[in-house]
């Protein structure tokens, strides 16, 4: 009995095991960064969290009614010290708290690209959110794929996002943080996948009916592995253009995995471009240009007319 | 003829709705028909249904608000189910159309119908007894608050069985929310609804503002206001503040939705995330609004029963003034992933870090209330004890993810729903149940059974931690909220365990109900029975009249000459009142609220389903009532000296019976 004591620190740990506590075993700078931060807040926090619900316990039994040992004080009711403390400790906490929330907001936005040690060439991903599914366009490699995202181990990822339904938001637990999906406009994030796995990735925010089955896997290999797959990708015979993305986009539940060999190059920007008049922003010039697409032309029910 | 409605719009084939309907109309026939059977008509329409009596009015919130608890925790506990059996291809016994529409459901009816009724409540029955006032500066717009209440309420009900509900989540974004991804009529019900209780909610505010500004008793300065009364001022200014937000967001939406316009649209200049601030720029004052008063109902449990004064008053009133302001500055900590700038969000980050600040000074302020003082461990107290545990863990996760780096990773997970929990029900639900404890017997002349209500603690407390803890763990495994079936194994257990946890907390609820049941019965025994109308050895005003009070609550109205005056004199033995009688002026009851609400019914039900001449008709009711009420001159009456002399004589012989028993 006396040796099973020894083992109970070691008991959430055993009970956690063989789970994979997603934000806690990060796969990534990203996600190592706000595992880091979310548990230094924790420790920091568990200062003045656990001695105060000690002191409550504490103070409430000891001066219990019925315990006429402990000390009176009927008309006691103000102490300058104690006040000091009480408006001190917890500013001087939250201080010490603001400065790591300003470093780490500055640090990892979401928006800063972000570099490895040797200076690997950046992955480009365009993320379309639709009912209920993920496209993934990879511009630079002219190849398409939904509710699949594979990508090289060590290299800068750079998401370019939008949505072509209703706003939705793009989350990989185990890379790190996410970011919402919205028609018509752009937003970007940059993750790393530091280790080769299958990691779940997900919509984390309510879309209707087919939300619960709006997943993704994310597989993260070695660059050669990615290159043989992304060869593999190109000799299939799938096209996704202006012509056939309106079949793809159209809702539907639990969609299997699919790859694109060729993608129309303006697709990504022809999506963002419907809901905006036929303008959108270009990402390297940030100059905004007119769209002459398909999918642009096709009117959206009540869109204006130029 | 009837717009949209017509046969089909009766959900004859989810057996769940028919059975929960047959429930329904069996209870609601049994009470009907016993009021009829005891002939309670008249005694119900003209002492209660008409009364502008805030002590009667702040009864019908209080029940209002424990029926909405059943509504809203049948939906939790069939959520709890539904992901408790929906694994690994299992598709549960909930499919996403029902599904969606009870998460929605639940969050809505909890927030604006059980937690704002119950804090209405205690309001209305608390705070003119606490400075000295004989009603609320606007006794007709308080009935006609409740009535708005009470119309969305019925509203948002009635949708389990005519029609759908919202499919989109309890702040109904959009475009979700939009005609073109939910063309029913779900989200018109939702915006008809919250609409017409807002106007109730609002109208509360701007009430219970002027009756704390303006009907304090002589001598009360601002800096002698009990604490419950100086919580219940913020969140008046909280109310007239934020409301009016709300009110034009969901206008905004109804304009896109009932016109075709595009506020929030996808296309056509629409933008979505303007919906997301303004909603949550009402959205997170709203639950301070529904805080703040649960704080000053700890403050005044924790003074009376640690038989001391509350320490640090001031520096509570400051802190609660402070969370007030910094209420406001807040709202984007909703929407850290919408993807604005390092500036924005890191302002917003360290703004809401700030309100720990005085939130955890109030935490302090009650600890060291306790300090040396005589602790008496009432039901009422439990809830405290509990609360400020619970709570100092619900703000650290609070604060976790007020910090942007974490809430990447944490928003609309699981791990958010686990901390919005902690702290509205460690915060809210368990200050409001300790309220209703504390000020019951002040209502109706008697106290609540202790036994009953600590074990109703006890199982909140414990099914608290059993069904939210797994949450907390589900959302650093990556899980998301608003999930209808999942495949992971690794999430199965806590499903299991969060649904013991709900069934413990319904163990819980089926305490409160036997405390109740077994309070109301025993009420006569001489234990109970509150002669004096000061159980607790109360410190404000409201314990220095009978329980319950006279309809005009003061026979004359007290001077004030400090903190916690009525508490002073008892202990100097000084007699409260020696001024003479004089006639009481006090306001008349009146129909007009009931008839407004009706109509307001009318007119949301008819836009609801657009059944435009009815809503014509709800509207021209509505104006109608409005102007026969203002040209009715006859609203008041004298209370004459001799009934009061009567009822203070009654008063005056309890008080001797009960000191003769001692």
């Amino acid at each position: 009995m006396k040796k099973l004591w020894r083992y109970l620190p070691a008991l959430p740990a055993l009970m956690l095991s063989g789970c994979t506590v997603d934000l806690l075993q990060p796969r990534g700078p990203v996600a190592e960064m706000n595992r880091d931060v979310m548990v230094a807040e924790f420790v920091i926090m568990m200062l003045v969290v656990v001695p105060t619900c000690v002191a409550t316990l504490y103070f409430a039994w000891k001066y219990r009614a019925s315990n006429k040992e402990a000390e009176y004080l009927p008309t006691w009711d103000h102490s300058t010290a104690i006040e000091y403390v009480i408006w001190g400790v917890p500013a001087i906490l939250i201080a010490f708290l603001g400065a790591i929330s300003w470093w780490s907001t500055h640090a990892y936005d979401p928006y800063r690209p972000l570099q490895t040690d040797d200076n690997v060439k950046p992955l480009n991903v365009q993320v379309v959110s639709l009912d209920w599914k993920w496209l993934f366009i990879y511009p630079d490699l002219g190849i398409a794929t939904i509710n699949q995202l594979d990508v090289p181990t060590n290299t800068p990822l750079d998401f370019q996002i939008t949505s072509d339904s209703v706003m939705t938001s793009f989350f990989i637990p185990r890379l790190g943080s996410m970011i919402y999906a919205m028609p018509g406009q752009q937003t970007q994030l940059h993750l790393i996948a530091s280790a080769p796995g299958d990691y779940l990735g997900e919509a984390s925010q309510f879309s209707g009916r087919g939300f619960s089955d709006m997943k993704f896997r994310t597989l993260a290999m070695d660059p050669a592995q990615f290159n043989d797959w992304v060869e593999k990708v190109k000799s299939g015979s799938e096209n996704l253009d202006d012509t056939t993305y309106p079949k793809y986009a159209a809702p539907q539940e639990a969609a299997p995995v699919q790859y694109f060999a060729h993608v129309q190059p303006d697709l990504f920007d022809g999506i963002v471009a419907k809901y905006n008049n036929g303008m959108v922003v270009d990402k390297t010039t940030g100059k905004v240009m007119h769209m002459q697409s398909v999918l642009n032309a096709a009117p959206s029910d009540t869109g204006m007319k130029e | 003829m009837l717009g949209k409605l017509s046969f089909s719009a009766i959900p004859l084939d989810v057996p769940i709705l028919v059975g929960t309907f047959l429930g329904v109309a069996v209870i609601g026939l049994a009470v009907l028909g016993a009021v009829t059977y005891y002939g309670k008509w008249g005694y119900l329409w003209r002492e209660w249904l008409t009364t502008v009596d805030h002590k009667r009015l702040a009864v019908m919130y209080v029940i209002l608000a424990i029926v909405m608890l059943f509504r809203g925790f049948a939906d939790a506990i069939m959520m709890r189910t539904q992901l408790a059996l929906a694994y690994n291809g299992n598709p549960g016994y909930l499919p996403p159309h029902h599904y969606d529409q009870v998460f929605s459901a639940h969050g809505t009816i909890m927030i604006f119908f059980m937690a704002m009724a119950f804090m209405t409540g205690l309001m209305n029955l608390v705070v003119p007894l606490q400075i000295g006032a004989r009603d609320v500066a606007f006794p007709f717009l308080n009935s006609l608050s409740f009535y708005m209440t009470l119309v969305g309420a019925l509203l948002i009900n009635i949708s389990l069985f005519i029609g759908e509900f919202a499919q989109c989540g309890w702040l109904v974004y959009p475009p979700l929310s939009e005609m073109q991804f939910s063309p029913g009529v779900g989200v018109d019900y939702y915006i008809w609804a919250v609409q017409i209780s807002g106007v109730g909610t609002l109208l509360t505010g701007v009430n219970f503002f002027t009756t704390i500004v303006k009907m304090r008793a002589p001598g009360m300065g601002w800096m002698q206001m009990p604490v419950f009364t100086w919580t219940a001022f913020c969140t008046t200014v909280l109310i007239m503040v934020s409301f009016p937000v709300l009110t034009v967001t969901l206008a905004l939406l109804s304009l896109d939705r009932y016109l075709g316009m595009h506020f929030f649209t996808n296309d056509a200049g629409g933008n979505v995330m303007l919906y997301l601030s303004m909603i949550w720029t009402w959205g997170h004052p709203e639950v301070y609004i529904l805080v703040i008063p649960a704080f000053g109902v700890f403050s005044e449990v924790t003074a009376t029963f640690s038989q001391k004064p509350l320490f640090g008053y001031k520096t509570m009133v400051y802190a609660t003034c402070s969370i007030m302001v910094l209420s406001f500055v807040v709202w984007v900590h909703h929407f850290f992933t919408m993807g604005a700038g390092a500036n924005v969000n890191t302002f917003f980050g360290i703004m809401t870090m700030i309100i720990a600040v005085p939130t955890g000074v109030k935490i302090f302020n009650w600890l060291f209330t306790m300090y040396k003082g005589r602790v008496e461990f009432t039901a009422p107290m439990y809830w405290t004890l509990g609360f400020m545990i619970t709570f100092s863990i619900g703000g650290m996760t609070g604060v976790m993810m007020a910090m942007p780096a974490a809430d990447w990773i944490l928003h609309n997970s699981l791990f958010l729903i686990a901390h919005f929990h902690n702290v509205i029900i460690g915060g809210v639900y368990f200050g409001y149940i300790a309220g209703m404890g504390f000020w019951f017997p002040k209502a109706f002349g008697f106290k609540l059974n202790e036994a009953w209500g600590k074990r109703a603690f006890w199982c909140w407390f414990v099914g608290f931690y059993l069904a939210f803890v797994p949450l907390y763990i589900l959302g650093l495994e990556g899980m998301t909220r608003r999930m209808n079936h999942y495949d992971n194994p690794d999430w199965y257990p806590w499903m299991l365990v969060a649904e013991a946890g709900a069934i413990v907390i319904a163990c819980g609820i089926v305490c409160q109900l036997t405390q109740l049941y077994v309070s109301i019965r025993d009420r006569n025994l001489p234990e109970n029975l509150d002669l004096t109308g000061d159980p607790w050895n109360g410190r404000t005003l409201e314990w220095s009249i009978s329980s319950p009070p006279p309809a005009y609550n003061f026979a004359v109205i007290p001077d004030i000459h400090g903190l916690d005056t009525f508490h002073t004199e008892k202990q100097l033995g000084l007699k409260a009142h020696g001024k003479p009688l004089a006639p009481i002026h006090m306001p008349k009851n009146t129909s007009a609220g009931v008839f407004i609400g009706l109509f307001s019914f009318i007119l949301g039900f008819a836009s609801i389903w657009y059944i435009w001449w009815l809503a014509a008709i709800g509207l021209i009711g509505i104006v109608a009532t409005m102007i026969l009420r203002s040209a009715n001159r006859d609203v008041d009456y004298y209370v004459p000296v001799s009934e009061i002399e009567h009822n203070e004589e009654v008063y005056s012989r309890r008080i001797a019976a009960a000191q003769a028993a001692e």
